[in-house]
């Protein structure tokens, strides 16, 4: 039984076995790996000298001391503590269980303590700061995911992330500076990503034209469009084209004073609340209302779908539509929270790290989100680590998420498969 | 792909027509194909790109802004301001283009057009790559971290290596080669060990690849020595490509290497036993498997040929275009471009060859048009982008310009001119095979 079964098809009877078989030597083995990572990384090379963490900001209600920890004695501690783990795992997998989602936090939080503190030894880290643009970075790519996983539960992959980010930040930014509302702009920003999931929906559901491809020639389309209209009109008009109004911070009373993560989290912008808002609604509907059974099964068996009097395709119309929406609306964070104006492609590839996000969080809207946050921390953790004189190259932190990515399409980290129906037109016949 | 190959081929006709309007109708088939076919749809595909960048011009153009304030006091001031935006910009990329009427004798008047052919090398080459794995069924998104990975295999090669002119430079193409093999082979090998969807694995591969090369050109590997910008140091002289048509051009002996490689795909996928394997997985990868092909391996070979001829054209960036060293923006967009050249050029060897001279056109040109007219380069990609977009959904051009489908028979006439020659559940069944 533990072969893998070669036509996917027929997967749905032994899965079950095969999963208790193969899948759970993964995470022990991968435990196993990080442990001895950290044994050469946190004790072998060990760095001596004390790590400073700065749990607090000025403004905080709650000062918290700073943190002095001992580097070498936290990178042992983190070796045991990742030892211990791994036991647990080896221990549940020997009886073929599945190890929880909980442990495995809890290890890659442990081992992120771990690599922190021996990165930044003999600096000072300051927590909130590195959480806070931790967010920031993240929002786009949250919102990104959010769209790609909408729509590819439906059955359209989205590459086109990047171009619904961009036109949003674009868009957003000239109407929210032409109306000097930025609330007019966020709404202008999904109608952007709306209008670029259109062009996606047209061709890709009722011309045939294979998806990745538009996907990918959209992106260099909006791409195209963006830089040229910004070097032939923006530039020249800034003060009246591109100088738009941003959301104001408003903290939310009681939560923003938790100490360490009530700032990054509750003292933030609007359009980071509606994320909380978006991230909960897309999981909801999609696991709990008729809307996402509809949509999951048309994204994993349409012929079925279409069998029971789905109307396949307006189904999945409506929801790439909908996923450009999200997706646009990710791209006004850009130009009305996180930087003073639009610049030319402000996305840096973002796009791509959100459909990376996607794969990586198994296209579950609460894993993607993970899985983004993820990306958005390794992210940020680049600049605070070059700034406290980490011995890792800035590049390999930036790398990462790509990296990690194609282990989990590999097969080698966790277990991803996509919709069934992702990336095929449905021909009614 | 398939839709639009689907959409696109000519449908044998089931039923042949009655003998003595077989001339005829025959002929009028043959317009209809005409009209309805590749060929044509390409130029319309071009015709509406290009509009499409005509408006973006005249809506952005300063001059048809100010006469537009008072459009309805004098309307033809409008027009006029239009006009001269749209011809201006077109001639003035038609002139960096083809040639320069402006020039005082036609060797420099042609330049524009050997500018062209300089510009169209790397997009041949990478197009190649890519179109390769379109026909075998898949999409090589990553041609920007091939042809970066190829750059800096080449560029080590043809700055350490110190070696007389002919020997270095081919150890330096060779190196370039190799490393984009090497980068596109790893997705090959991930496809068929883990079947690792090859478009997420690419696109990733080019983000590791700039962060990579990024790397490597802050530490002594590709740094300049004595330098602290992240640059290589100059090619030798013996790696750069020499100028094909003398020193006043700067079309390099790149370009026949891509002739080269052009015939090579050509040969390689018409004429040899490997190629009809590539083409066969391309068509159905469960037949071919079924007939006894290798289809995993194939793909890594695929993957490694594809990421060769994409690092054809890393290394013609090194050697030929830009030898006085290099950043991490060597790839200049390349990779993406190269797969609207290899749509444009329906993956077919010379398909693409035309393909990446058309879009090295619009480059050579688009420079000329933002120094002339201050129209931004950026509109080239917007223009090409378009291209690829309508090409690839026939049905949506033929619907624009009101165009038959190949194939199909143009009804009301018959119904006029013979209505008894053609019963009507023939036609029912041609319809009905149709769709």
């Amino acid at each position: 039984m533990s072969t893998t079964v070669a036509t996917p098809r027929f997967d749905e009877l032994p899965t079950h076995l095969d999963r208790a078989v193969v899948k759970s030597w993964k995470v022990p083995a991968i435990f196993a790996v990080f442990t001895v990572v950290g044994i050469v990384l946190f004790v072998v090379l060990g760095r001596n000298g004390v790590t400073h963490f700065n749990l607090s900001t000025s403004t905080d209600l709650i000062k918290l001391p700073i943190a002095a920890v001992p580097t070498r004695g936290a990178g042992i501690i983190v070796v045991i503590v990742s030892a211990v783990l791994t036991a647990i795992a080896v221990a549940l997998s020997y009886t073929a269980r599945k190890v929880p989602l909980g442990v495995i936090t809890l290890f890659a939080v442990v081992f992120f303590a771990g690599f922190l503190t021996w990165a930044a030894a003999g600096h000072t880290l300051a927590v909130p700061g590195l959480l806070l643009s931790a967010i920031g970075i993240s929002v786009p790519l949250i919102f990104g995911a959010l769209g790609g996983v909408v729509s590819e539960r439906v059955g359209v992959v989205n590459v086109a992330i990047e171009g619904q980010l961009l036109a949003g930040a674009f868009v957003s930014a000239v109407v929210a500076t032409v109306t000097h509302q930025a609330l007019i702009g966020f709404i202008a920003a999904m109608v952007a990503g709306v209008l670029v999931s259109a062009i996606l929906a047209v061709f890709s559901i009722t011309y045939l034209v294979d998806q990745v491809i538009v996907g990918v020639v959209l992106n260099v389309l909006v791409i195209g469009l963006t830089d040229f209209l910004y070097s032939q009109v923006l530039a020249s008009n800034a003060p009246t084209l591109n100088a738009p109004p941003h959301f104001p911070f408003l903290p939310i009373p009681i939560l923003s004073g938790i100490p360490v993560i009530g700032p990054a989290l509750f003292r933030q912008t609007i359009i980071v609340y509606l994320m909380y808002a978006a991230i909960f609604l897309v999981w909801f509907a999609l696991f709990k209302t008729r809307w996402g059974l509809r949509v999951r099964a048309v994204g994993e068996h349409p012929t079925a779908a279409d069998t029971v009097g789905i109307n396949v395709n307006r189904t999945r119309f409506l929801n790439v539509l909908l996923a450009g929406a999200i997706a646009g609306a990710g791209g006004a964070y850009y130009s009305l929270a996180a930087s003073p104006l639009f610049t030319r492609e402000v996305t840096a590839g973002a796009g791509y790290i959100a459909l990376a996000a996607v794969i990586f969080g198994r296209w579950n809207p609460l894993l993607a989100t993970l899985a983004a946050l993820l990306f958005g921390f390794t992210s940020s953790l680049q600049f605070s680590l070059s700034a406290a004189g980490s011995p890792v190259p800035s590049e390999f932190m930036l790398m990462l998420p790509y990296v990690v990515t194609i282990l989990a399409v590999a097969g080698l980290v966790g277990h991803s498969r996509g919709p069934a129906a992702s990336g095929k037109p449905y021909i009614k016949s | 792909m398939t839709a639009t190959t689907k959409s696109d081929a000519p449908r044998p006709s089931t039923t042949p027509p009655a003998p003595d309007e077989e001339q005829s109708s025959q002929f009028q088939k043959y317009v209809r194909d005409i009209m309805g076919g590749s060929a044509v749809l390409s130029v319309l595909a071009v015709v509406i790109a290009l509009v499409v960048g005509a408006v973006l011009i005249a809506v952005t153009d300063p001059g048809v802004q100010a006469a537009s304030a008072y459009f309805f006091g004098r309307p033809s001031d409008t027009l006029t301001a239009i006009w001269s935006a749209i011809s201006g910009a077109y001639a003035a990329l038609f002139q960096g283009a083809v040639y320069n009427f402006g020039a005082a004798d036609f060797l420099s008047g042609i330049k524009p057009l050997t500018d062209t052919l300089t510009d169209s090398t790397s997009l041949i080459a990478a197009g190649l790559g890519i179109a390769l794995s379109f026909r075998i069924g898949l999409f090589n998104i990553g041609g920007q971290g091939q042809i970066l990975a190829a750059a800096a295999c080449a560029g080590w090669v043809g700055f350490t290596v110190h070696a007389p002119f002919p020997l270095l430079l081919i150890l330096a193409l060779l190196a370039g080669l190799f490393g984009g093999a090497i980068w596109a082979g790893i997705v090959g090998f991930l496809k068929a060990q883990t079947g690792a969807n090859e478009v997420i694995v690419t696109i990733m591969l080019n983000f590791v690849a700039f962060y990579l090369v990024s790397y490597l050109l802050k530490v002594p590997v590709l740094q300049a020595p004595g330098s602290t910008n992240p640059q290589t140091p100059p090619m030798l002289p013996g790696a750069i490509f020499p100028p094909l048509l003398g020193p006043n051009y700067l079309v390099t002996v790149g370009f026949l290497f891509v002739v080269g490689a052009t015939v090579f795909l050509w040969w390689l996928l018409n004429r040899s036993s490997l190629g009809f394997q590539f083409r066969a997985i391309g068509d159905n990868p469960r037949a071919a498997r079924t007939a006894g092909i290798n289809v995993n391996r194939l793909y890594v070979y695929g993957m490694l040929i594809s990421g060769a001829l994409v690092g054809l054209a890393g290394a013609n960036q090194v050697q030929g275009v830009i030898t006085t060293g290099f950043s991490s923006g060597i790839d200049s967009g390349i990779g993406f471009s190269a797969i609207t050249v290899a749509l444009l050029g329906r993956s077919k060897p010379w398909g693409v060859f035309g393909a990446g001279i058309l879009f090295g056109a619009f480059q050579a040109g688009g420079y000329t048009m933002q120094a002339a007219q201050n129209v931004p380069v950026d509109i080239v990609l917007v223009v090409q982008s378009v291209i690829v977009l309508f090409l690839a959904a026939p049905p949506l051009v033929r619907k624009i310009f009101h165009l038959p489908t190949p194939g199909s028979t143009p009804k009301p006439k018959q119904k006029k001119s013979a209505p008894e020659s053609a019963p009507k559940a023939e036609i029912v069944q041609k319809e009905g095979a149709a769709q």
